[in-house]
């Protein structure tokens, strides 16, 4: 078992990435379950592009600096979600495009930003995060975010739940409709920065989506589906970050393909809907 | 008056759907709305629930507790939520966005779920429902909102007829608990043997009162003759400002 425990023992920046990761497995998976159940799921692609000037602007203006990039980049996010929210609902275009559009504006203005001033390895650090050089501010502020996170869940659950399984009748009983809405698309934009702070923008939707669309496989209820990507993301961020020191592999695309391992056996052997469960079935009860 | 409605256009795109219609609904009665398709039946639901902002006129109503069954449901029947879990949406009055359920609640629930001849049910998912089940948990939900106003858009379509039966007697339950419900219909049978009031609706009112005197073979010819489609050219309408 040394080569499990002796790497976090041994090396403290190893402990402060496991932190790291734990707060955002804890965090950012409910979100992504949410996300991946209202069929959102390529919305938090989205929205991790979106953020992507705003942590550009906090670095143009005071370099590699963790508070700069933050609020850039939550500024950034919380504007694309609103502005995609009250197009969707005042104009003719749908949600989807809405989103699209504006992201992808948001997306070519953060590349121009961020090419304008810094080189390809400042670009590469934005885009990849560094998990492996958390320092004491940046995992203060994922362990806050996610704090941030639960609680929120924990007062929402109630009208997020309907305003995923039946919006019409929330409308009707109340007007926690639109603002329930607004709060959840906030929680994915901190979560994304929080995630991007140590997976970087690419790779902070992909231990939200993954363990997401990993769980689903494995239980039909919510708290379930929370329960297993929870899981999902601790496991994958334990196995990458072994990997990424056993191995030499880079950290941040080791944890989300580690993530990309158990969605695929989850795919093919989970106990609900799964390929498994098709193609295999287990005979039929009685009438 | 449980509900005045003065002069109130509802529409579309400037096209009214509703026109000019004038309606008093006394508190507990039991009212029937009928009429061809593109009548404005349920734009007049819709309406009532301040779901479309009239385009003239007004709404007034003493209720303020009002349960709506649309035509065609919103309900994400993909979504993971146990038949007891979405039924207990209903009781939204009594926990609001963050109270739990108690166990009263939860015996409320599976009240509700016997009522409508779904006992047993409460852990089975809402996708493993049949339609005909899934309209029984509708009902349910409604049971559990205790609403004093309660409008139903056609709530007996697409289910058999027992299953139909069984839920009109939950209507007349209402009814006889003193609690005014209006009910889109198509099946004049069920119309003349249990709703006392009818409004026969083609976009204007044709007849307002009691379901025998409404229901009249020139009553339903002269609702037959609203023509269906809008007429894009057709003028501003002048009867409001006269």
């Amino acid at each position: 078992m040394n080569w499990l425990i002796d790497p976090f023992a041994e090396f403290v920046f190893l402990q402060r990435a496991l932190l790291g990761c734990i707060a955002i497995s804890l965090g950012a998976t409910p979100v992504g379950v949410f996300l991946m159940l209202r069929r959102m799921s390529l919305t938090g692609d989205a929205m991790a592009h979106a953020i992507l000037p705003g942590a550009a602007v906090g670095f143009l203006i005071s370099g590699l600096s963790l508070g700069a990039m933050t609020i850039g980049g939550i500024v950034a996010g919380l504007l694309v979600a609103v502005l995609t929210g009250l197009v969707a609902r005042v104009t003719a275009l749908r949600e989807d495009a809405s989103m699209a559009a504006f992201y992808l504006i948001s997306l070519a203005l953060g590349v121009l930003l961020v090419s304008l001033r810094g080189s390809n390895v400042d670009l590469m650090h934005v885009l990849f995060g560094t998990v492996l050089a958390l320092n004491n501010d940046a995992l203060i502020l994922l362990c806050s975010i996610t704090t941030l996170t639960l609680v929120t869940l924990a007062l929402i659950f109630r009208p997020l739940v309907l305003e995923c399984a039946d919006p019409r009748f929330l409308r009707s009983v109340s007007g926690w409709s639109g603002p329930v809405h607004f709060i959840f698309l906030a929680l994915v934009v901190v979560n994304l920065v929080a995630g991007f702070q140590a997976l970087g923008t690419l790779m902070a939707v992909g231990i939200m989506i993954l363990p997401a669309a990993a769980a689903r496989f494995w239980s039909d209820s919510i708290g379930g589906m929370m329960l297993a990507a929870v899981i999902t993301a601790l496991v994958a961020s334990v196995s990458g970050l072994l990997a990424s020191y056993h191995v030499g592999l880079p950290s941040g695309p080791a944890i989300i393909l580690g993530a990309g391992i158990i969605y695929l056996l989850s795919l093919c052997f989970g106990p609900v809907g799964s390929l498994a469960a098709r193609y295999w079935p287990r005979p039929h009860l009685s009438s | 008056m449980a509900l005045a409605i003065r002069d109130l256009t509802l529409g579309y795109d400037r096209h009214p759907a509703v026109h000019h219609l004038d309606l008093d609904l006394c508190p507990g009665s039991l009212t029937a709305i009928v009429g061809p398709n593109g009548a404005g039946k349920s734009t007049l639901l819709k309406g009532l629930m301040g779901e479309l902002p009239p385009l003239e006129g007004r709404i007034d109503r003493t209720i303020t507790r009002i349960a709506y069954l649309p035509q065609l449901s919103e309900v994400d029947r993909s979504f993971p939520l146990s038949v007891q879990a979405f039924v207990a949406m209903g009781l939204w009055h009594r926990t609001g966005a963050f109270g739990g359920l108690s166990k009263a609640d939860l015996a409320r629930v599976a009240d509700a779920l016997a009522a409508v001849g779904l006992a047993g049910f409460d852990r089975r998912g809402i996708s493993a429902l049949s339609g005909g089940q899934m309209q029984r948990v509708m009902f349910a939900r409604l049971l559990l909102q205790d609403a004093e106003l309660i409008l139903l858009d056609e709530p007996f379509t697409a289910i058999d007829s027992r299953t139909a039966g069984e839920l009109l007697q939950i209507v007349k339950r209402w009814h006889g608990e003193g609690r005014t419900v209006i009910a889109v219909l198509h099946d004049m049978e069920t119309v003349r043997q249990h709703f006392p009031e009818t409004l026969l609706l083609a976009r204007e009112k044709v007849a307002h009162g009691p379901t025998a005197q409404v229901l009249t073979a020139e009553n339903l010819f002269r609702a037959r003759q609203m023509s269906e489609a809008f007429d894009d050219m057709a003028p501003i309408c002048e009867r409001g400002a006269a």
